[in-house]
């Protein structure tokens, strides 16, 4: 089969992206597949009507990959294309929308304000923040609605803080939320084809728990998988998962981050495309479960081009 | 002879290479320090052709003579080809070390030519000298912010590394003196003191005469090695010469690392490093299991090229170019940044360091500035401890002079921006940048930042 892998892109997650690419493409050549690999630029839609694959492998994140841009123009040149639509993608991107999501299905997510630049620059939101601040309690999360990873996201521990952290969030997104910090266990549960994983648990050895370097740095955070959970705690982990995975409408696969403390599991947000690098989440799930990268790799791939096989 | 078989694979011939678990288990202990960091994935992102990036810090090749570069390597190619083909000595040619001395002639430095080993860059002086002293644990001491290519060679041989605070005159020697207390009374004695003495990296900074005789003193009384790092000396636009500690030294614990990098090429990677005859002996042995000797031929090239006696002519034609470059990047600073941003004014070198509001993070704000096509090093790179989350360093001599403007001019709009919303976020509502009076005289660093 000859598979596009997409990678790249002008998005800050570039560097994730094409370690996740490359990763992609050396699994697909040992299973056989014709590699096309395409660091995604103003020639994708050329490169694409030219080769023609039989399937584009995404493996893009953040801002152009993961919030429904490429997939939208892969529906448009009817390519059949891996993990979510384009649609789920941009309820995924947008934590916002991908809240507000969550909460109407009825599942629970840390209470959350959103604003827009402009809501502070010409309607004076600024006046607002200490109502909100009361509500939410410190420290409280401030993060850009749409930005990858742990870019811009940063802890407000008193009010003093927050305007700093605003002004941290605000350069990736023009649009930001602020959000009651619940602390507990970090816990990341990938869902391949509507069947949950084995759930991740993201312990930090030193530093900030929001600290995006640290998520990034082998040795700073280290990774237990599968979790450990009593039998109720999964279950709850794991459905809640699942709500908010079709919730958002996602399909091929996605992973959910939430938090777990005293009175059961808080919903943060889902990844449309979560990193497939050797220290990312999803491999380490589905490794967990006992499917090496390559079955990983073919069983999206499967999922993209027989969706009802889910 | 047999034909060689069309390599079949791309990349790789056998699958499973690039699967870190296959490998992980093997790493030795000093990789996990060895971080590649998000930060770095935005430092990709700059490479953008249509990026103006004043995050580099390349010195400016393009006005060296083609002609006279082509003359060198015929001359080396008719008359000295089979030597500069072949294994040099470890230590390097004596014709390189003559060059060498010539080089440090012109800063006061009469080195005895045993003391030097040719160094692959003065890159490779900064790994040598810490693979001859460090044991993991022991404490290297270097500036806040330091020069962000020697944190990685330091964590690269598990060195603690403890900065000492910079201002206007370079380290603080009252620091480093306390700092030497301290670690005294814990019963560690540390290796050696790094530091770029002129025109730092990053901070453009110059230490003053009288901290000069300080610091060599402290190392005296102490018999702590002062590894004196200086790649821009000879790169004076303005003031007075500053002794190197070398020279105030006289050799007994200070090495010395110097580099043809800023005053010829980057590119032929040769630089230098005097040691004490005993520390010197370690090195060539480090050396000679490192890589066995520096290229010969770019050795011969230097030769050549020291022998067209024009070699400084050629710094005074790049001092000119740089000169105007720092001028022009200081007048676009006081033009585009906030009046609460400080700079340094450096009288060399290749880089100012610009100091922002604490509430503008500079890795955030680089994200900002990389949609609008220009780049900077974000300050953190020059800190162990997560520090100069408020600072930046500018490159002025890889960049022309309307790059410096427009880039300067982008980066002052993006920093603008976020002046403007924390004052409507906050009530404080501030003066644009061009309404303020331009602050004549700068004070580089914000001392309590951070701690």
């Amino acid at each position: 089969m000859k598979v596009a892998v997409l990678k790249g892109g002008r998005s800050l997650e570039r560097g994730v992206s094409l370690r996740s690419g490359a990763r992609v493409e050396d699994a697909l050549e040992r299973l056989g597949h014709e590699v096309l690999a395409i660091d995604v630029g103003p020639d994708l839609v050329q490169r694409l009507v030219a080769d023609r694959p039989d399937v584009a492998f995404v493996a893009m994140h953040g801002v152009g990959g993961e919030d429904g841009t490429v997939q939208e123009l892969l529906e448009i040149l009817g390519i059949p294309f891996t993990g979510p639509s384009a649609a789920a993608c941009a309820r995924c991107m947008d934590k916002v929308q991908g809240k507000d999501a969550i909460d109407e299905a009825g599942l629970p997510t840390p209470d959350w304000f959103a604003f827009n630049q402009t809501a502070f620059r010409e309607f004076g939101a600024a006046d607002a923040l200490g109502r909100l601040e009361e509500t939410l309690g410190f420290p409280l999360v401030v993060k850009p609605s749409r930005g990858g990873s742990s870019l811009g996201v940063r802890f407000a521990r008193s009010p003093g803080e927050v305007p700093q952290a605003l002004v941290s969030a605000f350069s990736y997104d023009d649009r930001v939320l602020l959000e009651r910090f619940v602390d507990g266990r970090e816990l990341a549960v990938s869902v391949l084809g509507d069947k949950p994983l084995p759930v991740v648990e993201a312990i930090l050895l030193e530093g900030d728990r929001y600290d995006f370097e640290a998520r990034y740095e082998i040795g700073r955070t280290r990774f237990v998988c599968p979790a450990e959970l009593s039998a109720e705690e999964e279950r709850a982990v794991t459905e809640a998962a699942l709500g908010t995975y079709r919730a958002l409408g996602c399909s091929g696969f996605a992973r959910v981050d939430l938090i777990l403390d005293d009175e059961g599991p808080w919903l943060l947000e889902a990844n449309a495309i979560p990193g497939l690098t050797d220290t990312s989440l999803l491999p380490q799930a589905a490794e967990a479960a006992g499917l090496s990268f390559e079955q990983l790799v073919e069983r999206i791939l499967d999922l993209a081009l027989h969706p009802a096989a889910a | 002879m047999a034909e060689v078989p069309e390599p079949t694979h791309r990349r790789r011939s056998h699958a499973g290479t690039r699967d870190l678990e296959r490998y992980a288990g093997l790493f030795a202990e000093r990789t996990t320090v060895m971080r590649s960091s998000a930060m770095r994935d935005l430092m990709a992102i700059t490479a953008r052709p249509e990026v103006i990036s004043l995050a580099g810090g390349l010195p400016d090749t393009s006005t060296f003579p083609p002609q006279s570069f082509a003359a060198q390597m015929t001359r080396i190619a008719q008359e000295s080809a089979a030597e500069a083909l072949q294994y040099g000595p470890t230590e390097g040619f004596e014709e390189t070390k003559d060059c060498i001395l010539e080089v440090m002639g012109a800063e006061g430095m009469l080195p005895d030519p045993d003391d030097i080993i040719v160094t692959t860059g003065g890159q490779q002086g900064i790994d040598l000298v810490t693979k001859t002293l460090v044991d993991p644990g022991d404490v290297v001491i270097c500036e806040a912010p330091t020069y962000p290519g020697a944190v990685p060679v330091f964590c690269s041989y598990q060195a603690d590394v403890v900065q000492v605070e910079c201002d206007e005159d370079g380290m603080d020697v009252d620091v480093l003196e306390q700092l030497l207390g301290e670690l005294r009374s814990e019963g560690r004695r540390p290796k050696f003191i790094y530091s770029v003495p002129s025109f730092q990296n990053p901070a453009g900074v110059t230490m003053s005469f009288e901290r000069r005789q300080r610091l060599v003193e402290l190392a005296r009384a102490n018999e702590i090695l002062v590894v004196e790092d200086n790649p821009y000396g000879l790169l004076r636009y303005g003031g007075e010469p500053m002794p190197p500690l070398y020279q105030l030294d006289g050799g007994d614990f200070v090495i010395y690392i110097g580099t043809f990098s800023k005053i010829l090429s980057p590119g032929i990677r040769l630089g230098w490093t005097v040691a004490p005859p005993p520390v010197l002996e370690k090195i060539v042995l480090g050396k000679q299991a490192t890589d066995l000797c520096t290229s010969t031929l770019t050795q011969y090239f230097v030769r050549e090229y020291f022998a067209e006696r024009r070699w400084q002519r050629y710094i005074e034609d790049l001092i000119e170019i740089y000169r105007e470059r720092r001028d022009v990047m200081v007048q676009a600073l006081r033009d585009n940044f906030p009046a609460e941003a400080t700079w340094t004014e450096p009288e060399g070198g290749l880089f100012i360091w610009a100091t922002l509001p604490d509430y503008i993070d500079t890795s955030d704000l680089l994200a900002k500035a990389l949609r609008a096509d220009v780049a900077f090093v974000p300050g953190q790179a020059a800190y162990v401890d997560g520090r100069g989350r408020h600072s930046m360093r500018l490159n002025f001599s890889g960049v022309t002079a309307d790059e410096i403007r427009e880039g300067v001019r982008r980066i002052g709009e993006v920093i603008g921006e976020q002046v403007e919303l924390y004052g409507t976020l906050t009530g404080e509502h501030r003066l644009p940048a061009e309404e303020e009076e331009p602050q004549p005289n700068v004070v580089p660093f914000r001392k309590a930042e951070g701690a």
